[in-house]
């Protein structure tokens, strides 16, 4: 594994109905690469994630991560059930971050943070429990175990929700728009949680608006615009000289 | 319950009675004696008396009779409509229940010699000109029960405004009421139910002959004959004059046709005793509640009903709800579109068509139930529809984002189903839940169509024994109301315990707090 890329993206297509989300899309990373991945609303940007760990099913092409394959080829109208087996693999392998942070409204973070591996890896409750506790200590919840996901900020929220996609030790971690429906007041904190990550080896993948970040903690920038990738490039370049137009002006509106 | 099933012949044409089944019955050890009766019929034939035990003078003459053959009386109940198809399918020996000898009925079954005989009889309100013939009703709004030979007798009558009643205590009091000018129903009805009320008064000659028999299965002429063996000896013994003076039946009629005295050969006690219920309640509020009070083993036996029935039969709409829920929204194909018929079917149609089949229907395919079990599972298939319904409103109310970080953290549909989206499902429908469970305490009182004696059953029982529908309606209705309001209470309990995420942290919730809530 060391000497394939950890994320390989090859060719993927998606549609819904006539209207093409994703025509063709393409990247690699290495171990311990943070991508951000920016573009206008639309764009395909949050598909091409939800593609990623196949809780959108792909069209075509290949999603290779953490040493999972999935793939589609076109035409492919039923999906295999060996596809979902797979899929399912890799999302164990994979963890995910939402928007709304998704956390259970019914449990407490801690409980939040020790479900999955208490029912997919069948860990026993106190390795479970004080590994979870860990997870929250590196967000900086420890001492909001008890609480529940009401009783917490928007900020703590998706820390949380960090946490409990890091207690299943995933290879990969992704964020969709992890910060849009925070309080402008209470991004940085989230953000300083992966900016952590990273300087721990994780790989992670970000869809985001937050210009500010992609630049400054991303090892390169995927631009996309109508379901198709624009520019990859490392950040400086693409923001001091963008090649393409369209990425020009999308930029040209944080400047 | 014997007025109700009048109601609908159709049913009971097609009925078999399954307070026992035929198997435990061994037809060639004559040891006991199995009789049935519908004792929900009314005093003075077979009833159950205020302390819940059977008495009446039938009871007594087949107890007699049972004893002259050397056999033990056992008791069989069925509903009214059953008593004769029963015979049929061997369930019990013979039916004694007030079962009036006619060519029509000796088609079916056949009969004892009559143990009695009476007629019909006339009752108006008192001060009401003596009538001398039935003609003289012309005009004249008269009511008697249904499918009666006093029924018969009237329709024959022509210009009578006839109008049958489920229940002669409602037919008497609409004679006290003025709603009805008199009432024609057989002598022992009449001498129970309207000679102890102060406001009505017996009318004109006695009308009509009716000789009750003892109903035999057309197979079993043996025990016809020793039916009437025993009979005589009661007869030439005095013991049949002595059970009829007791119970103030023994008529001129009777003497008559007997041979015998016209005077009754001891004092009518058991008549003096249940005309004393009537006397007693008209002395005041104190003396009325007395009166129902006597009446607890019936309302405590109907309370304990209530409650087991529509405590199982919810767990049972629960459960199935459930099923029947995840499979209409996550089932596969042939699933469900069943879970979808099923629920659309049973929310459909009446639950009393659907207690009546599974109790009255099924048995011609084979299926026959308990009362008890038909009753519970009608409730709980029934509610088990609305239940799905809640709970289907229930899962599709949680949102996608539930099921999607679920399985992003690994988890197969099954344990996101388990884990994340079902447990907020239940917070979610505690209140349908809780409403549907409040309904269903009061539906089953439809039970009482299934021959079960629950609340709404011990409360005819009560009102036809009393003469007296108000009182005792508004105390089972209290009833209904006492025992429905713990299980409101603990489910607001419960569905505050569980709204963890909208309460303050570390504030358990009280049971009793949901009382101002």
């Amino acid at each position: 594994m060391s000497e394939e890329p950890i994320v390989r993206v090859r060719d993927l297509r998606k549609s819904y109905g006539d209207a093409q989300i994703l025509k063709g899309v393409g990247f690699e990373m290495e171990e311990g690469d943070l991508v951000s991945i920016i573009g206008p609303s639309g764009c395909g940007k949050s598909t091409l994630l939800r593609c990623l760990n196949a809780l959108e099913i792909m069209d075509s092409g290949t999603v290779s991560m953490a040493g999972v394959t999935l793939r589609r080829s076109e035409g492919e109208r039923r999906v295999d059930p060996r596809f979902h087996d797979l899929a399912h693999e890799l999302r164990q392998r994979v963890g995910m971050v939402f928007q709304q942070f998704n956390l259970f409204p019914n449990k407490t973070i801690l409980e939040n943070v020790v479900l999955a591996p208490l029912v997919v890896n069948g860990e026993p409750r106190e390795v479970a429990e004080s590994n979870g506790l860990r997870q929250l200590e590196k967000v900086g919840l420890g001492g909001f175990a008890k609480r529940y996901p009401a009783q917490l900020s928007g900020g703590q929220q998706q820390r949380a929700a960090i946490a409990r996609a890091l207690a299943m030790n995933p290879k990969v971690m992704l964020y969709d728009e992890p910060t849009s429906a925070l309080d402008p007041m209470l991004v940085d904190e989230v953000l300083a949680v992966m900016k952590a990550l990273d300087e721990e080896g994780m790989t992670q993948i970000v869809v985001t608006h937050e210009i500010r970040f992609a630049r400054e903690a991303s090892d390169y920038i995927i631009f996309m615009e109508g379901g198709e990738i624009v520019e990859i490039s490392d950040e400086d370049e693409i923001f001091n000289n963008p090649k393409d137009e369209r990425t020009r002006r999308f930029l040209h509106r944080f400047a | 319950m014997k007025s109700f099933l009048r109601i609908i012949p159709l049913v009971s044409l097609l009925f078999t009675p399954f307070a026992v089944s035929a198997e435990d019955a061994p037809k060639d050890v004559p040891r006991e004696l199995r009789w049935a009766a519908a004792v929900d019929s009314n005093a003075p034939f077979a009833f159950y008396d205020a302390r819940n035990k059977l008495t009446g003078f039938e009871y007594e003459i087949i107890t007699a009779i049972a004893r002259h053959m050397g056999r033990d009386p056992k008791f069989i109940q069925n509903s009214w409509d059953g008593l004769i198809p029963g015979l049929g399918r061997g369930l019990y020996d013979c039916v004694i229940c007030g079962i009036e000898i006619t060519a029509e009925k000796g088609q079916e079954v056949l009969f004892s010699d009559p143990y009695y005989i009476t007629f019909e009889q006339l009752v108006v309100a008192k001060g009401t000109p003596a009538v001398t013939s039935l003609p003289e009703l012309s005009g004249r709004k008269v009511g008697t029960l249904e499918q009666t030979a006093a029924l018969r007798m009237l329709e024959s009558v022509p210009n009578v405004q006839v109008k049958s009643y489920a229940e002669e205590i409602n037919a008497y009091n609409d004679v006290a009421n003025g709603r009805l000018y008199g009432v024609l129903l057989d002598y022992p009805i009449a001498k129970y139910y309207a000679a102890p009320n102060p406001e009505l008064e017996f009318t004109g000659p006695p009308f009509g002959k009716i000789t009750y028999g003892i109903a035999v299965s057309r197979s079993r002429p043996e025990l016809v004959q020793q039916i009437n063996a025993a009979l005589s000896e009661m007869v030439a013994s005095g013991e049949l004059r002595d059970i009829l003076s007791r119970w103030g039946l023994w008529t001129p009629t009777m003497a008559d046709a007997l041979h015998q005295q016209v005077e009754p050969s001891l004092p009518d006690t058991e008549y003096r005793a249940f005309a004393a219920q009537f006397e007693e309640h008209q002395g005041g509020i104190l003396g009325r509640l007395r009166k129902y009070a006597a009446y607890w083993p019936v309302i405590l036996q109907g309370c304990v009903l209530t409650l087991e029935i529509s405590v199982l039969s919810m767990i049972l709409a629960i459960a199935f709800g459930f099923l029947l829920a995840l499979v209409r929204v996550y089932g596969p194909f042939p699933l469900k579109p069943l879970s979808i018929l099923y629920i659309e079917v049973v929310r459909g149609t009446p639950l009393l068509v659907q207690l009546l089949i599974l109790f009255y229907g099924l048995p011609h395919v084979g299926i026959k139930l308990t009362p008890f079990l038909a009753g519970m599972l009608g409730l709980g298939l029934n509610y088990a529809a609305y239940e799905a319904e809640n709970y289907r409103a229930g899962l599709l109310a949680i949102p996608k984002g539930q099921m999607e970080a679920a399985r992003a953290l690994g988890m197969t549909h099954r344990q996101g189903l388990r884990h994340v989206v079902v447990p907020q499902a239940f917070r979610l429908v505690l209140p349908p839940v809780t409403n549907d469970f409040i309904s269903l305490l009061k539906d089953s009182s439809l039970v009482s169509a299934v021959t079960l004696i629950d609340l709404t059953g011990a409360y005819t029982r009560i009102a036809t024994q009393t003469f007296d529908y108000f009182g005792p309606g508004l105390l089972i209705a209290a009833i209904y109301l006492l025992i429905g309001l713990p299980f409101v209470r603990l489910t607001g309990w419960l569905e505050k315990s569980l709204s963890t995420d909208r309460r303050p942290p570390d504030q358990k919730p009280s049971f009793w707090l949901g009382l101002g809530a």
